[in-house]
């Protein structure tokens, strides 16, 4: 779009160079071209840190659908959705901010700058109410979560009550059973069906359309199981990826659930007047993989806020030294380079919000 | 002895110059001066110190450990470790291997060559001034210090036996100093980090005019490639290690079976950087025998570019084999095989460059300088140890020599007996641009030869005790391996006595060495078209670009102990030469 103005290429000043260009550099531009481009190295490792992490996300969503949808209603998706809002705008302001000082337009910049640190602030704020609200619901890290087991036991049954109480109110929906025994977990999608191989099981196409067609509807993510156990304990019926790591096996395509009748049925015909599952629809083991949702949740989160630290503490020092009117059309290089930094950190969140926010 | 005149310094056109003239090292004067320098030639002497340092500790953990495998049953006294008895000797020795693994790969390998020879050379060779972000030069050394610091910290704490590939379960278990030495490997990370931006980012825009990509000398292909690698795999190292530290200290359970996690996880997530690493190790190593090849052979380096592509290919894909370090770790037979045959395409490469330095040397004229000697040895080493690693690269041979002495030796094969000796070769070679100084170069003949005795009976007779199933990180074995360890430790014993003279030789000819020319071996690269040790800004203004390998306009002079130009064919020279 805009193109960054002349950088002066021709060294001037008193003693043949610009007070900004370090010595090892022969013009400004070429100074200034360096430093851009050692900042795009420097947000590709930034980058592949958080690749890391999203890896670690697929690899246990893949691994715990179920955990992972029943864990999604403890986030509240409009606080999200609002600080997705506020980063989006902050980095409008900062690619103004940038603007503005290689054109020299000094207040323009202090406005800017202090309109995108107001932004990372409201950021910062508002995942200080979630975390707070979070942790005042027992929902840390580690065993401050109240759905962390240790051994077969939640550490705390109460705090793990509470929590799960919280969840559906959260979500502002009761649950409808058919009955009230709705807890015979044991034959379900991760592991415990007797008999059952791990085998390789690579998921087949011809079966998903078998299945699609079967029920009509082509939504992804979940699909019916076979509906009667029989059907269950064949496995040439369930859709599973191969074995995945310590003989898990991830279950792409079917959420099997089992209420008292035994009848097998989907979890979204189990849960006809809400969109997620419930706790109770969760077997054992799974509801011991719940805590799992909120490490990733958490660690993703925090690695991100502590950036959003950063760039704030990097703003502020923009903010201090424009004061004095230290960047102009001749040096802008500080702002054009945190200006990057700042954009990254927005990016990281564009993808975390939907993954941990949206997706279910 | 007979007293010698010191020849007095001379430019390239064998002119004498004053004696007194300020160079890099007499500009400034005091600690303070060095602690805060922006100098990248300074900055490679403070990582010279600091990382040798590293390689003495870890090398006298290597003798420690060698020395408690001498014999079968307990040697040495159980001093540090935990447990009682028999059991302190055998946790002591877990921490041995654990320490000497982990100092040797995080605070000498890997800063190794670029942090050192790279900071000195790459500035230089590029006609520039310095490097493209000097402050940052310096944090890395910082980034360096602060990380060894954490190690200081484990060593004076609970010490660390997890290995140095802190595989989980046992490291997120451990009540040994792991979350400091992880954490300290996680700072050691962004020295390597910044370094790699530094250098791509110098090589890509600090050339001096007329010096295209074609015109870079071998050795910075080798320093983009490393670059390239530690910009993109070290930030995957620091994930794992945090989330190594969230499971020790919160319990998060990413690792933990019983919790949801995956063990495995861990080593996908580890060898993901770590794989990649090895090729940062090796790859400024290989760009030192280019240069050192070429000028000991007194011929243009064969194959450039195919040397150059096959630096960046080695970079690539060497990112898609991590999982050979994980065929037996119940992965998919798929996942095996891909793994095992793309480890062995990168061979091709590797390979590629050994036929090229070969091909140097046909018909050239070999002169057995130091560091040729090193040089030699290197490809002598670099054949078995690669060549091994292919044989490893076969999923049924692996099945059987994972984890013993076979992989041992390997690994030592190309770390030691390739990228130690390429360091060597380069620290001999750059030794009198550095210092201004020349070593006794018979001295330095003999401890080459030392070294590689004493290198390849420790290692070569690993091999065979691997094969016949020694297994590795074992601090006790059976009757029938105790040949092997005691004849690898005797060659350990040798080898370390290499090095003792090696170092004798260096710190000789820091005191007493005889003056160096500017170009005493005849390298056409920019950095020996300056005087040694170079002024502080290097050049007086750009140097004239030539073919770094065109080593015609060189000739011997006998007076000035190396090779000069001759001046009134080399107008532009004189101007750029600092005086």
């Amino acid at each position: 779009m805009t193109q960054t103005p002349d950088i002066p290429t021709e060294d001037h000043g008193d003693q043949g160079h610009p007070p900004h260009l370090a010595h090892h550099f022969e013009t400004p531009k070429q100074q200034f071209e360096s430093g851009k481009f050692g900042m795009w190295l420097f947000l590709a490792t930034e980058i592949l840190m958080f690749g890391g992490l999203f890896c670690a996300y697929s690899v246990y969503r893949g691994n715990h659908p179920e955990t992972f949808i029943y864990g999604h209603v403890f986030l509240e998706t409009k606080w999200g959705a609002i600080n997705t809002i506020i980063l989006l705008a902050s980095s409008l302001t900062m690619a103004w901010g940038v603007r503005a000082s290689q054109l020299g337009q000094q207040k323009l910049l202090l406005w800017m700058l202090a309109l995108t640190f107001i932004g990372g602030l409201g950021f910062m704020g508002i995942k200080t109410i979630e975390y707070r609200s979070k942790i005042s619901h027992n929902l840390f890290v580690g065993s401050m979560n109240a759905f962390y087991f240790t051994g077969d036991q939640p550490k705390n049954i109460e705090a793990r009550d509470h929590a799960v109480g919280y969840g559906k109110d959260h979500h502002g929906v009761h649950p409808v059973h058919e009955d009230d025994e709705t807890h015979t977990g044991n034959v379900s999608g991760i592991s415990g069906i007797s008999g059952r191989e791990k085998v390789d099981h690579p998921v087949d196409a011809a079966m998903v359309e078998q299945n699609v067609s079967a029920h009509g509807d082509a939504t992804a993510s979940i699909e019916a199981a076979p509906t009667d156990l029989e059907g269950l304990a064949d496995e040439s019926k369930i859709l599973t990826a191969s074995n995945g790591p310590a003989g898990i096996e991830p279950q792409f395509f079917t959420v099997p659930v089992v209420s008292g009748d035994s009848r097998v049925r989907s979890a979204a015909e189990a849960n006809t007047t809400h969109k997620s599952l419930e706790y109770e629809d969760l077997t054992p083991l799974q509801q011991e993989r719940v805590h799992i949702f909120f490490q990733i949740y958490f660690l993703m989160t925090g690695l991100h806020g502590i950036h959003v630290l950063v760039g704030m503490v990097l703003i502020l020092y923009l903010f201090i030294k424009s004061l004095s009117g230290a960047f102009g059309p001749a040096y802008f290089t500080p702002v054009d380079l945190i200006g990057l930094y700042w954009h990254l950190v927005d990016l990281i969140w564009i993808f975390l919000f939907p993954l941990l926010y949206l997706i279910h | 002895m007979s007293v010698i005149t010191k020849r007095t310094p001379t430019d390239i056109f064998g002119k004498p110059i004053e004696v007194d003239r300020k160079n890099y090292l007499t500009e400034q004067k005091g600690l303070w001066s060095w602690l805060t320098t922006l100098d990248h030639k300074r900055i490679c002497l403070l990582y010279m110190i600091s990382v040798l340092s590293a390689f003495a500790l870890g090398g006298l953990f290597a003798m420690l450990l060698r020395t408690e495998l001498i014999s079968a049953g307990p040697t040495l006294p159980g001093v540090i470790g935990q447990g009682q008895g028999n059991d302190k000797v055998w946790n002591q020795y877990n921490q041995l291997f654990t320490l000497h693994g982990a100092v040797m790969v995080f605070m000498f390998i890997i800063p190794g060559v670029p942090a050192i020879l790279g900071n000195f050379a790459l500035p230089l060779m590029l006609g520039a001034k310095d490097v493209a972000f000097p402050r940052m030069n310096l944090m890395s050394w910082y980034c360096w210090v602060a990380g060894a610091f954490f190690f200081v910290l484990v060593l004076l704490t609970k010490g660390l036996d997890t290995g140095w590939t802190f595989y989980a379960p046992y490291s997120t278990e451990t009540t040994t100093a792991a979350t400091l030495a992880v954490a300290g490997v996680f700072i050691l990370g962004f020295s390597s980090i910044l370094t790699g931006i530094n250098f791509i980012a110098s090589i890509h825009m600090l050339r001096a005019k007329g010096m295209g990509w074609t015109q870079l000398p071998l050795f910075l292909w080798g320093l983009y490639a490393t670059g390239v690698i530690q910009v993109l795999a070290t930030p995957v190292l620091a994930i794992t290690l945090l989330l190594l530290i969230a499971e020790r200290t919160l319990g998060v359970g990413i690792f933990d079976p019983d919790k949801g996690g995956d063990p495995v996880l861990f080593q996908h997530f580890f060898w993901f950087y770590s794989h990649p690493a090895v090729y940062i190790m090796i790859l400024p190593g290989m760009g030192v025998i280019s240069e050192v090849i070429a000028t000991f052979s007194r011929k243009h380096i064969f194959g450039y570019g195919f040397i150059a592509a096959s630096s960046v290919a080695i970079a690539i894909l060497g990112f898609l084999v991590w999982g050979h370090h994980m065929f037996t770790s119940g992965q998919s037979p798929m996942a095996n095989m891909i793994f095992s045959f793309i480890t062995f395409s990168v061979a091709i490469p590797s390979a590629i460059k050994v036929f090229n330095w070969l091909a140097t040397m046909y018909k050239g004229s070999i002169r057995l300088a130091t560091p040729m000697l090193y040089a030699l040895g290197f490809i002598w080493m670099f054949t078995i140890g690669g060549l091994t690693g292919v044989f490893l690269a076969a999923l049924s041979v692996d099945i059987h020599l994972h984890d013993t002495y076979f992989v041992v030796a390997h690994f030592h094969y190309v770390m030691v007996g390739s990228m130690v000796f390429a360091f060597l070769a380069g620290m001999y070679y750059w030794w009198p641009k550095m210092f201004g100084k020349m070593y006794h170069e018979r001295m330095g003949q003999i401890a080459a030869v030392v070294v590689f005795l004493g290198f390849n009976l420790t290692f070569f007779i690993q091999f065979i005790a691997g094969s016949q199933g020694m297994p590795r990180r074992y601090a006790d074995y059976p009757p029938e391996f105790a040949v092997y360890h005691f004849w690898s430790t005797i060659g350990s014993y040798i080898l370390g006595i290499g090095m003792l003279m090696i170092l004798y030789n260096w710190v000789h000819s820091l005191l007493k060495g005889e003056t160096a020319p500017a170009n005493p071996w005849g390298s056409n690269s920019l950095e020996w078209h300056t005087v040694s040790p170079p002024p502080h800004e290097n050049f007086r203004s750009d140097p004239p670009v030539t073919d770094p390998y065109d080593l015609s306009r060189w000739r011997y002079d006998p007076d000035v102990g190396g090779y000069i130009l001759d001046e009134d064919k080399e107008p532009e020279e004189r101007q750029a030469l600092y005086v």
